[in-house]
């Protein structure tokens, strides 16, 4: 086991940083938008809408996000090259690469889960405060933007922590459909030195170090968060 | 050829295959979760009543799992796994071997289920009331009696959701064992829409095949669930 091999592959490692990271904030980000009107429909209807959005959940929560990931870049990405105006829109050098593939599975995937705690969030709001902004006259777009998001995104704000870090820990996932990320690169420096431990434990411990940046950054944030 | 001559049972039909395959993703399942929860049950006891070692290294042990990737684990575990016995072999002069994959899909996936049992079933005993431990020790019971009759029923209400939830991990985790070669559900739905090109057919089938899997076993666990809080005040 010779550590030092691994120099020469830093500018390999730093670009698996950089997916890792691009994957985990896109997905995140995207997939807690997704994850909104997901929550809301199942509270507030109506029922065609809220069973298709609890449908939505429970198939992305009750299926590996590896099966998922697959539909998504051998399915879709075997049925678009078929499509001539895909093939040659200004689009296609993206929808070509795993990485968007990747993307769009675990943003899928993160709206899955999170819209399931987003939905108990949002009924777990007082129904008094809601009241109380209707009362003053509020639109219910108001409502929503100004009392009800506010107050139900305070609820799951402690477990979003959490979830950001085992989505991180799904990311390697990824490396299966050509994205170079971390584990991707690690994949690739094995393959070129025949070495296996020293990359493969480089990139657990930095998935290590990740998961306690993740705890601190979620820990700041929930600190700037006015308490009661 | 449409889907129902791609699924159908007999070649050139993919159905018996796949049905294999989905035997083969419950056995390992099943046997990763069982030995999950035996590493589980002795981890969670030692942490609870061990040593000050035996706390650290089992405490190093559920950090380290839950916080590096799956994935990265069951490679690194697997490799780990067949590198070091057959060197161990080698070191008392006999020949490689091939590594039954079953075994050592169970291993790994057991060893990483075992420190996610550990944490539910340390949270689940720690809930139970301390006073109903004490009167089951001032009636003299031996421990082995003591957890038969007071800890595991008494722990089970709450450690019930924890250990639904690792069930469908480790029935959807086991997809990864694809990755390390082993036929299972997974790999068998790579190899046929690999072969055949319908790949929009075949992983759709899988996912239906692993939905109807989570689906069944919620509504088992919300069977045991109710079971295990018989006798229970109604809450709500």
């Amino acid at each position: 086991m010779d550590f030092t091999i691994l120099i020469q592959f830093l500018p390999l490692i730093l670009i698996g940083l950089k997916y890792t990271i691009l994957l985990l904030v896109l997905s995140v980000f995207f997939g807690m938008i997704l994850a909104i009107p997901i929550g809301l429909v199942q509270v507030t209807g109506p029922k065609p809408l809220a069973w298709l959005a609890a449908s939505f959940c429970m198939v992305i929560r009750g299926t590996p996000l590896l099966i998922q990931l697959y539909i998504l870049y051998y399915g879709l990405g075997s049925l678009f090259p078929q499509i001539p105006w895909i093939r040659h829109s200004f689009m296609w050098p993206v929808l070509r690469e795993g990485f968007f593939y990747a993307t769009l599975a675990f943003t899928l995937s993160f709206a899955g889960y999170e819209g399931a705690v987003m939905k108990g969030a949002f009924a777990s709001v007082p129904k008094g405060e809601l009241e109380a902004a209707r009362a003053f006259g509020m639109s219910p777009f108001t409502v929503l933007r100004r009392i009800w998001f506010p107050r139900a995104f305070r609820i799951v704000l402690p477990t979003l922590g959490g979830e950001t870090i085992q989505q991180l820990k799904e990311t390697p996932i990824a490396a299966l459909v050509t994205v170079v990320e971390l584990y991707g690169a690690a994949g690739q420096i094995f393959r070129t030195t025949y070495d296996f431990f020293p990359p493969m434990i480089m990139v657990a411990v930095i998935y290590f170090a990740l998961t306690f940046i993740i705890t601190r950054i979620f820990n700041y944030v929930e600190r700037q968060v006015p308490q009661r | 050829m449409g889907w129902t001559d791609l699924l159908a049972w007999n070649p050139p039909g993919w159905g018996s295959p796949i049905f294999r395959g989905v035997i083969t993703t419950l056995q390992i399942s099943f046997c990763a979760y069982a030995l999950g929860l035996l590493i589980g049950l002795l981890g969670a006891r030692g942490k609870l009543s061990g040593g000050k070692l035996t706390k650290r290294l089992l405490e190093g042990y559920t950090t380290i799992v839950r916080s590096v990737p799956e994935l990265l684990l069951i490679v690194i575990l697997f490799y780990t796994g067949t590198q070091g016995f057959n060197s161990l072999l080698a070191a008392f002069g006999l020949g490689p071997v091939r590594i039954n994959g079953f075994v050592a899909a169970v291993a790994v996936l057991g060893v990483v289920q075992g420190a996610y049992s550990t944490e539910v079933l340390r949270g689940a005993i720690k809930a139970i009331p301390v006073g109903q431990i004490e009167a089951a020790r001032a009636y003299g019971m031996s421990p082995f009696l003591m957890f038969r009759r007071i800890t595991l029923p008494a722990m089970l209400p709450y450690a019930i959701p924890g250990l639904s939830n690792l069930w469908l991990t480790a029935t959807k985790g086991s997809a990864l064992i694809s990755v390390v070669g082993y036929v299972e559900l997974t790999k068998i739905t790579q190899q046929a829409a690999g072969g055949t090109k319908w790949y929009f057919t075949f992983y759709t089938t899988a996912a239906v095949l692993y939905l109807v899997i989570s689906l069944i076993s919620l509504q088992g666990f919300g069977m045991l669930d109710r079971y295990v809080r018989r006798g229970q005040p109604k809450v709500g």
